[in-house]
């Protein structure tokens, strides 16, 4: 009798599929792929960040040998609005509103030839005043900056709350407007013994993929357009080119190639990609459209820039009482997701902790600076740096230990918090102990108060951040779901088609793992193929830490259609019920005894081959249990809530303001591991891209002029700059995720800069409300040379 | 339009011919003229190592040579470590430590790693840290790359 016993794969160490191809250089992203015909886009941006377009001549760009089309606003005949707010077209006509606009395009035989074009194209401009400064912007009597005629089309449906598109708002630079309450803020007031109240200020730094934007539009003979796209939401997509284009959705095909990092700045539709289909369709070429570095730094989307200013309440013995949370948001000359991080923030500043009362309000003002789209942590960096400040102060202030604060206002399992969200599961305390336990923080903490004041030039301190994030998807769209088509062949080899997209996070080996797993097949028996519209089942993209979760039970579903009716096709053969069957090992085996009973291909082939005809072939659709929030924005939008609390330790020469990060302890309420190779990467990334955050980067806007754009002076950690890590895994095995499973994509990068605020204060007494933390911004606050901005 | 030079050079063992404008970059040589995408454009000056190549044994920036420099030359880049032991060992280690995401700065990582262990068989973390500085990852953190390199180095000593 030959015995299978019961392997997993769940919590293992398993190699990503798509790794070997990209570690020998044969993955072909965008930029490598060349269709036959193909001529090459650009795009000429505006040199001014607030004018009037007075003329624009392209003739002697047109006569240029090996060009092919020039294109204008006036040139194409049917431009619609774009993007999340709908108050811009991909070309601009009659006025530019930030550097990036986009006022002509060249499509030629090769990239230099068409760089030449463009600098033959002459603009006349009659300047208007600039507007870079978002509190200036509000003020009475200043130039409008959306001065259209007609108001934008109706924003995204998934916007109705504080949406856009109001001409009046629009007359006064509003963008968006956001507010929440819950209880009574006034009430809170009257019983805090101690109330903290602060200006921080957060500042743009952008994605930095290492593939550069890029796409490629093409046209067959019956006017079907196929695009290779970086995009990652292609199914959502797919409509808005119909909508912008004036086309029948379902004559669009949306490829995505391996795309080169996303981080969110793919989320949103931007001008360069319908001006890729104009000239394509200008030419009846297939047309490549590829940014140089430096486009990447000035027309790609940034984190949204937050001014904020929050005041906090606590009662003697810790209990938080009361939060209001006012932000103006830079909503440059266009609106995107960025626009939108509320959403987030609010939900960090009601529910991080138990809060009772609690009033948040944003403005989203116009500006001709650059736009922001969805970066990463989606407006929890900025909301986290300023709530777990003030955790600390608040602590400080009561004479509380920091750890014993958050300790008693954390949230518990079972929760449903005013806001409306339910956390089913909730490992924040154990975080909170784990992270403060491994780092040695309570000892840390103390000796670094004790060594402040006295002497050398040295100091080291400790600091700790809490997270809460959505883990469970979030139910923004209409739909939150992802399709899986799940199909076996003849010889037990399995194909996935799921609608989840890649873009390096380890998606495609996840959902491979949990199939498999179901299946009892080993991963090499498995393709997945997650890049078409025309052949993959809807999904509604790849954010918001969504896709183990979302695409994971998407996949599951199909697997368990797949193996009850394999097991009852087994049941049939082997004359035991389906209930006593397994299938392990690419074998249907005795559930009880691991007794192998036949081989899983022979028993596919004889379904196959029989009379019955039939092919394993399933298909599923998993729409979360999470609900839209309301117009007050309540309401239980993810299915899980991820919970992580990370404690940094920095030193701080005091001489050079230089802060050196020592050591990342993270725990992380994961759910559960699923891919611990995976995971242990997202976590690991997510810290230096926080480090970034808090210490390095900074895109420097001044006057609506991206001032350093190149990696030579906008500064990403590199290697020897990397700290020492300890990552802990609090497996709370959430019942509605995959194998237990939650989302943890965005989780990582968001204590990091509150954490390096704290221990940067922990170390020197001088606490700083403004990011980054450059050795020049150090070293004045050392010497309390300047206030920090905005605290005056 | 501009002035064009016919060139030879070894690359990854080939004797090799291509015919190059004066101002083309060696990167624009090997993805345009000559077909090999492994090597990636990621900034253009320098600044990533996305484009790393060994040019005569050293790393370099394919981007900040000109590809009529190349005459003479040999050339070695992530398509040419496929029949390179150490390469191999390199990219295998990539892919086992889980060194790889969006995988865009991986050929240069490992272009840059092989080139660096010749020359230091025996590196510590710190100094395998050190060497890929010049390559910038905006997934991994790069624990995971240097845990990569680091696991053939010892494998080397």
């Amino acid at each position: 009798m030959k015995v299978i016993e019961k392997e997993t794969l769940i919590g293992k160490r398993i190699a990503k599929l798509d790794a070997p191809d990209k570690a020998s250089g044969k993955t072909h992203y965008v930029h490598d792929l060349n269709l036959p015909g193909q001529l090459y886009g650009k795009i000429l941006r505006s040199t001014r960040v607030h004018a009037r377009i007075k003329r624009i001549d392209v003739a002697r760009a047109r006569a240029l040998p090996g060009v092919h089309a020039v294109l204008t606003a006036t040139d194409v005949s049917y431009q619609c609005p774009l993007g999340v707010g709908k108050d811009q077209l991909p070309l601009k006509g009659d006025k530019v509103r930030s550097r990036r606009d986009e006022i002509a395009a060249v499509a030629a035989e090769s990239e230099e030839i068409a760089a030449a074009a463009l600098a033959l194209i002459e603009v006349e401009y009659e300047d208007l005043p600039p507007l870079t400064d978002p509190a200036a912007a509000l003020a009475p009597g200043a130039p409008v900056i959306h001065d259209e005629k007609t108001p934008p089309l109706a924003p995204h449906e998934s916007l109705k709350p504080g949406a856009p598109g109001d001409a009046e708002a629009h007359r006064h630079n509003v963008a968006m407007t956001f507010d929440y309450e819950q209880g009574d803020v006034t009430v809170g007031e009257a019983l805090s013994d101690v109330i903290v109240d602060d200006w921080f200020r957060l500042h743009y730094v952008t994605h930095c993929c290492m593939g550069v934007s890029g796409i490629i539009a093409e046209f067959d003979s019956a006017g079907n357009l196929t695009l290779y796209s970086n995009t990652q939401v292609p199914f959502l997509h797919k409509r808005e080119f119909a909508e912008i284009l004036g086309m029948d959705p379902g004559r669009i095909r949306i490829i995505q190639p391996p795309i080169g990092g996303g981080f969110g700045s793919k989320l949103d539709i931007y001008p360069f990609e319908p001006i890729c289909v104009f000239l394509a369709k200008a030419t009846d070429r297939p047309v490549k459209l590829v940014f140089s570095r430096e486009e990447e730094f000035i027309a790609s989307p940034t984190r949204q820039p937050v001014l904020l200013r929050l005041r906090s309440g606590a009662k003697k013995d810790g209990t938080l009482t009361f939060r209001t949370c006012e932000t103006l948001h830079d909503n440059g000359a266009y609106t995107s997701w960025g626009a939108t991080t509320p959403f987030v923030m609010m939900q960090t500043i009601s529910s991080l902790y138990r809060v009772p009362h609690c009033k948040y309000h944003t403005t989203a003002v116009y500006t001709n600076n650059p736009y922001a789209g969805s970066f990463r942590g989606y407006g929890n960096l900025q909301a986290t740096f300023a709530v777990e400040q003030h955790m600390d102060k608040l602590a400080e202030a009561l004479g509380i230990d920091p750890l014993a604060i958050r300790l008693t206002n954390a949230q518990d399992p079972g929760e449903v918090t005013p806001q409306g969200m339910h956390f089913k599961t909730c490992g924040l305390k154990e975080c909170l102990a784990t992270a403060a336990g491994a780092s040695h923080w309570r000892e840390k903490h103390t000796a670094a108060i004790a060594a402040q004041k006295a002497p050398g030039r040295y100091k080291r301190g400790v600091g700790m951040a809490s997270m809460l994030h959505v883990g469970g998807g979030a139910k923004i769209y209409p739909s939150d779901g992802c399709g899986t088509i799940l199909k076996i062949d003849d010889f037990a080899h399995l194909t996935l088609l799921t609608g989840a997209s890649e873009i390096g996070q380890g998606s495609e080996t996840v959902l491979a793992q949990l199939v498999c797993e179901e299946l009892g097949l080993p991963l090499d028996a498995v393709t997945v193929v997650n890049n078409d519209t025309d052949i993959t089942p809807w999904d509604v993209g790849v954010h918001a830490s969504r896709t183990t979760f979302i695409g994971g039970n998407s996949a599951l579903g199909a697997a368990r259609k797949a193996k009850a009716k394999i097991l009852a096709a087994a049941a049939k053969v082997t004359g035991l019920p389906a209930a006593e069957l397994e299938l392990r090992a690419g074998h249907i085996v005795r559930a009880a005894t691991g007794e192998a009973l036949m081989n899983l291909a022979r028993l596919l082939r004889s379904l196959h081959f029989s009379d019955k005809a039939e092919l394993v072939m399933t298909t599923h659709y998993y729409e979360p249990p999470s609900h839209h929030q309301d117009k007050a924005f309540k309401g239980d939008v993810s299915a899980a809530y991820a919970w992580a609390t990370q404690v940094v330790e920095v030193e701080v020469d005091t001489e050079t303001g230089i802060v050196k990060l020592l050591k990342v302890t993270g725990a992380h309420d994961v759910g559960r591991v699923l891919n611990r190779l995976g995971i242990e990467g997202q976590i690991e990334g997510g810290i230096v891209m926080g480090q970034g955050y808090a210490l390095t980067e900074e895109l420097i806007v001044e006057d609506g002029v991206v001032r350093n754009p190149g990696f030579r002076d906008y500064k990403l950690v590199t290697a020897p700059e990397v700290p020492a890590m300890d990552i802990h895994f609090i497996e709370t095995m959430d019942g509605e995720g995959p194998q237990g499973a939650k989302g943890v994509g965005e989780a990582p990068a968001i204590c990091m800069a509150a954490a390096v605020a704290n221990a940067i204060c922990n170390a020197t007494g001088v606490r700083i409300y403004e990011l980054p933390f450059t050795p020049e911004k150090v070293y004045r606050a050392l010497r309390r040379e300047s206030v920090p901005a905005g605290t005056a | 339009m501009s002035h064009k030079r016919e060139i030879g050079f070894m690359l990854n063992g080939v004797r090799t011919r291509a015919t190059v404008p004066v101002e083309m970059s060696a990167l624009a040589m090997l993805r345009e003229v000559i077909g090999l995408t492994g090597t990636k454009y990621a900034c253009g000056e320098g600044e990533c190592g996305a484009c790393t190549i060994i040019v005569d044994g050293k790393s370099t920036c394919a981007c900040l040579m000109f590809a009529v420099d190349c005459e003479d030359r040999e050339l070695t880049t992530i398509e040419g470590l496929a029949r390179d032991p150490l390469g191999q060992r390199l990219e295998q280690a990539f892919v086992e430590c889980g060194a790889v995401q969006c995988g865009f700065c991986t050929p240069g990582m490992i272009v840059q790693a092989k080139s660096w262990l010749e020359a230091h068989p025996h590196a510590s973390r710190a100094e395998v840290a050190r060497a890929i500085e010049g390559n910038l990852c905006r997934c991994t953190g790069y624990v995971k790359i240097v845990d990569a390199i680091v696991a053939v180095a010892e494998k080397e000593a």
